[in-house]
């Protein structure tokens, strides 16, 4: 008898758990500048600067109250049981999903007049053509850290530098690759000549027998500490994230020792995004909190703290010449962005998993 | 005790280099996270001079505060409830023999065994079902749901060493008792519970360090504003760790140690107080 | 003991015969014991077996192609990639990984357990307290300063530079990882040892001293035995949550290979299929109970 009355409960919730709350949400009705509440955002930590935060509640006479996420996929589940926040930064390929699963609203252009500002780039990017969902945040590339002094000036600037035995044999400490499966199984599709969201089997096999075979002379798969690893010398080629590398070669014994470059064959370009989810209970507040990152000053304030490239068009001329110098191969380099490929995701994830064991 | 008389035998010299080996083993990580958490860079890994740096910064850092505070709040309750409910279910487990109770058995065990990213993924799809059937009461994801979720898994740790230590007890001097001060709240309270107090207190520890340390469970049923330090460390992905987190460290360690000197020697003092009285 | 071997022992036998009065008892004493475990079987039931109903129930499911988990077309497919070679060859390594760490966990933690037990009672507190204190900082701070501690500009790299040898270089090695889970793990071995070897009779030690020549003899008839309970809890508190460990291997071994935690993790996260995941920690949860409750009734019988 318990054991029955277990099961209905546990059917109830899993019928409860499916049972849609999928009202569908319009584009705001916000003015430019309205708001209508305190503003729950979501981000990463230490992302923005707290004196923009103090800026915006004073402007504007809200509270802002900040919870912090430490991966999207986190985060997606919980806006998907729907855990309310009024605005989040998702990254590029999370846009995707969250907008095919119903999770954004369409923001109100109307009400971010600052939208002009954007950099042309970030509103035609795959994951949301026409930047209908989302406003970018900041932006910044996967590439390799070398550290000059153990490598020599002389290298090719390619992903050979990761995936190239005869060469990374040479190299004292090895090298240290992103442990995720999209970026390094990309990676290694573009040390191929494939594209980085290339969705043949064979090639992704290629991908798979490339990082087997340069294994030997890969010390980790390390997606969190790989800067640290290069500047203090544990590595020779450290494959990482932009921002991260440009604050730990500025902090290193000796920052001449250490270069960042993006390989010739193709990088990767990510982009955060400020998005509001269809739950929000202060959608006019966050889009006046979007207008109020926009704005030209406010966006280099952004970048100027987390040293992240900015994607405000207008904000160049405000940002510290070093940061812009630093981001300024971003603008030339052959890059792409990440693309939720559905089903064929689980591919990927088997082969990173067959590629290291 | 009859062993602190005993001359240091050759076993027994072996035995303290051990126990110096494993103290050395156990503190000389936090004597490089102290020492890093007066370093004046970026990195937590490369030193480059002397600075109180990272102390004023954490003070003034508002999310960082915030969420230790969070922390400290969900630490304490689901220490002291897990160790409550632990410590009943290791004597009901122990001592009684019921209906029921081989399944309960197992299912005391199921939270240490499951996975934390599965456990993170049930509790999250448990709390929304359950706030969308009762339509929430107003209530939501935060520093409750977090507690509840490390209640969860910490009853099991706190049961599991009570209850070993409950096996090896002699159930007849719990009977003595029991014929002595006739109740058995009062025999629990005064002689099973004295006896058993080690594990309870290991228990509890144990509860303490799982709650401070849980990123994945939290980081699925938390809400707005309810970020704790674990979360907030490894939410650091786009900035990188810096110091500030080993000095945040510093600062719990060296509370904590105060506090465990005070109660030591309150400790002390009550003891002697008891002695004198006595005589 | 269990509860099993509790009815199967003699004094049940003679239940057919024990007066009415003493059944009553017996069933009184059953309500107690049940009314003692409520609030926590409440519990556990509440926030712990229905959430767990709903992820079994998702093992059965379908994954959308965005990674949705569809609650029909119910079939046994995840169940059925457990199969697959590469799930055995994730979960041997991890195996082999928890048993290492358990097996230096207890070498490690049973003398150090029964030294701080023979001490004096204030020394024994403050040893006792002493383990926990460094857990009480940052997971990844800690583990953080392993790295530099293993690292090439490691006091052990430097010892060995300083002898004229070449620079060592422990982090992303399996010893790093090993030398990383012990660690983290010690509490979860100390702790229940150290409970279960205080306020040992030491005179039974003492007569055991007279009766067999040897320290060493006494030890293993006695002492052991006795301190077998915490020896038992302690491993599977140390195992059990090794088999699912990931960050540590990540940070200090560098993650160049699979385990069975990061497989789980990275279905449930980067490849969003849930029932894949559920189902893969129910094949663990499945195993490991199995396991845990055999090695319990064993070690129990040994008492």
């Amino acid at each position: 008898m318990k054991k029955v009355l277990l099961m209905v409960a546990v059917l109830a919730l899993v019928a409860a758990a499916c049972g849609g709350d999928d009202d569908a949400v319009s584009a705001a009705s916000c003015e430019a500048g309205q708001v209508d509440g305190n503003l729950n955002f979501y981000n990463w930590s230490e992302y923005i600067d707290p004196e923009l935060i103090e800026a915006f509640e004073a402007e504007y006479g809200v509270d802002v109250i900040e919870s912090f996420y430490e991966s999207n996929e986190a985060m997606l589940a919980q806006l998907q049981s729907g855990v309310s926040y009024d605005l989040i930064v998702p990254s590029d390929y999370m846009v995707a999903i969250m907008i095919q699963e119903g999770l954004l609203v369409e923001l109100n252009k109307d009400a971010i007049p600052n939208f002009a500002n954007m950099a042309e780039r970030f509103t035609t990017q795959p994951y949301d053509n026409g930047a209908k969902y989302s406003a970018a945040y900041q932006y910044g590339t996967t590439g390799l850290g070398v550290n000059v002094s153990l490598v020599g000036e002389d290298f090719p600037r390619s992903w050979a530098l990761l995936f190239d035995p005869a060469l990374t044999a040479n190299f004292p400490g090895g090298v240290s690759v992103l442990n995720d499966p999209r970026e390094t199984m990309g990676a290694a599709l573009e040390y191929l000549g494939y594209s980085i969201n290339d969705t043949d089997i064979d090639h992704l096999n290629e991908a798979v027998a490339v990082i087997q075979a340069a294994k030997a002379n890969i010390a980790t798969f390390d997606s969190d500490q790989y800067d640290e690893a290069l500047v203090t010398g544990q590595v020779a080629v450290s494959h990482g994230y932009s921002g991260n590398m440009i604050l730990a070669i500025g902090d290193a014994d000796n920052p001449d020792d250490f270069v960042y470059i993006l390989p010739e064959e193709g990088a990767t370009l990510w982009v955060d995004n400020m998005a509001i989810p269809t739950n929000s209970a202060a959608v006019c507040t966050a889009h006046a909190f979007i207008n109020f990152l926009l704005d030209a000053e406010n966006g280099a304030a952004l970048t100027n703290w987390n040293y992240y490239a900015s994607p405000n068009a207008a904000s160049t001329p405000f940002i510290d010449q070093e940061v812009n110098d630093f981001n300024a191969e971003a603008d030339t380099a052959k890059l792409e962005v990440i693309v939720d490929q559905g089903d064929y995701e689980i591919n990927y994830t088997d082969a990173f998993a067959e590629a290291k064991s | 005790m009859s062993v602190g008389v005993r001359p240091k035998s050759p076993t027994e010299r072996l035995l303290a280099a051990n126990a110096w080996l494993v103290f050395a083993f156990l503190y000389a990580p936090i004597v490089v996270l102290a020492v890093f958490s007066f370093n004046d860079n970026n990195n937590v890994g490369i030193w480059t001079e002397f600075s109180f740096r990272w102390y004023g910064e954490m003070f003034q850092n508002a999310p960082v505060m915030n969420a230790l505070k969070n922390s400290l709040i969900v630490a304490a309750v689901s220490t002291t409830v897990s160790t409550v409910l632990g410590t009943a279910t290791a004597v009901a487990l122990e001592r009684y023999r019921f209906r029921g109770q081989r399944l309960f058995d197992g299912l005391v065990y199921m939270p240490v065994i499951i996975p934390d990213v599965t456990m993170a993924v049930m509790m999250l799809l448990f709390f929304a079902s359950a706030f969308r059937m009762t339509g929430g009461f107003g209530l939501s994801f935060g520093l409750g749901t977090i507690s509840l979720s490390h209640i969860a898994f910490s009853i099991s740790f706190v049961a599991i060493v009570v209850r070993a230590r409950l096996g090896q007890l002699d159930p007849s001097l719990e009977e003595a008792a029991a014929d002595l001060y006739a109740g058995r709240w009062m025999t629990f309270r005064k002689v099973t519970l004295p006896l058993i107090a080690p594990a309870v207190a290991g228990g509890a520890l144990l509860a303490l360090t799982l709650s401070l340390d849980d990123v994945v469970v939290t980081s699925f049923v938390a809400g707005p504003g309810s970020t704790t330090l674990p979360v907030y460390v490894f939410g650091l992905v786009r900035r990188g760790v810096t110091p500030l987190i080993n000095a945040v460290s510093m600062v719990m360690l060296t509370a904590s140690m105060v506090l465990v000197a005070v109660s030591l020697v309150f400790q002390r003092e009550r003891g002697g107080r008891s002695v004198s009285g006595d005589a | 003991m269990s509860p099993t071997e509790l009815q199967e022992s003699p004094t049940d036998v003679v239940e057919v015969a024990t007066p009415k009065l003493e059944r009553d008892a017996r069933r009184a004493d059953a309500r107690r014991g049940f009314l003692i475990a409520s609030p926590s079987l409440f519990y556990l039931i509440l926030f712990f077996a229905i959430p767990l109903g709903i992820v079994f129930v998702y093992s059965f499911a379908t994954r959308s192609s965005t990674g949705l988990t569809l609650l029909e077309g119910w079939n046994l497919d995840s169940y059925r990639r457990l199969w697959d070679p590469l799930v055995g060859e994730i979960a041997f390594r991890s195996l082999l990984l928890a048993t290492t760490t358990t097996a230096i966990c207890l070498l490690v933690s049973y003398p150090l357990a029964y030294y701080m037990a023979t001490r004096t009672a204030r020394t024994r507190t403050i040893l006792f307290v002493l383990v926990m204190i460094p857990f009480w900082s940052n997971f990844l701070v800690r583990t953080y300063a392993w790295r530099v501690l293993l690292g090439t500009e490691g006091p052990i790299s430097q010892i060995s530079e300083a002898l004229g040898g070449d620079p060592i270089r422990i982090l992303f090695t399996n010893t790093a990882v090993l030398i990383g889970l012990v660690y983290g793990f010690l509490p979860f071995m100390v702790l229940p040892l150290y409970a279960s070897l205080e306020r040992m009779d030491w005179s039974l030690i003492e007569a055991g001293r007279d009766l067999y020549a040897t320290g060493w003899t006494a030890f293993r008839k006695i002492t052991l035995p006795i301190s077998m309970p915490g020896v038992i809890a302690g491993s599977i508190l140390v195992f059990i949550p090794t088999l699912g460990a990931y960050v540590t291997p990540a940070i200090l071994g560098g993650a160049r290979t699979t385990l069975l935690g990061d497989y789980i993790v990275s279905q449930f996260l980067a490849a969003r299929n849930q029932p894949f995941g559920s189902a893969l920690s129910f094949a663990v949860l499945a195993v490991m109970l199995v396991a845990t409750i055999i090695y319990f009734r064993s070690g129990a019988r040994n008492l």
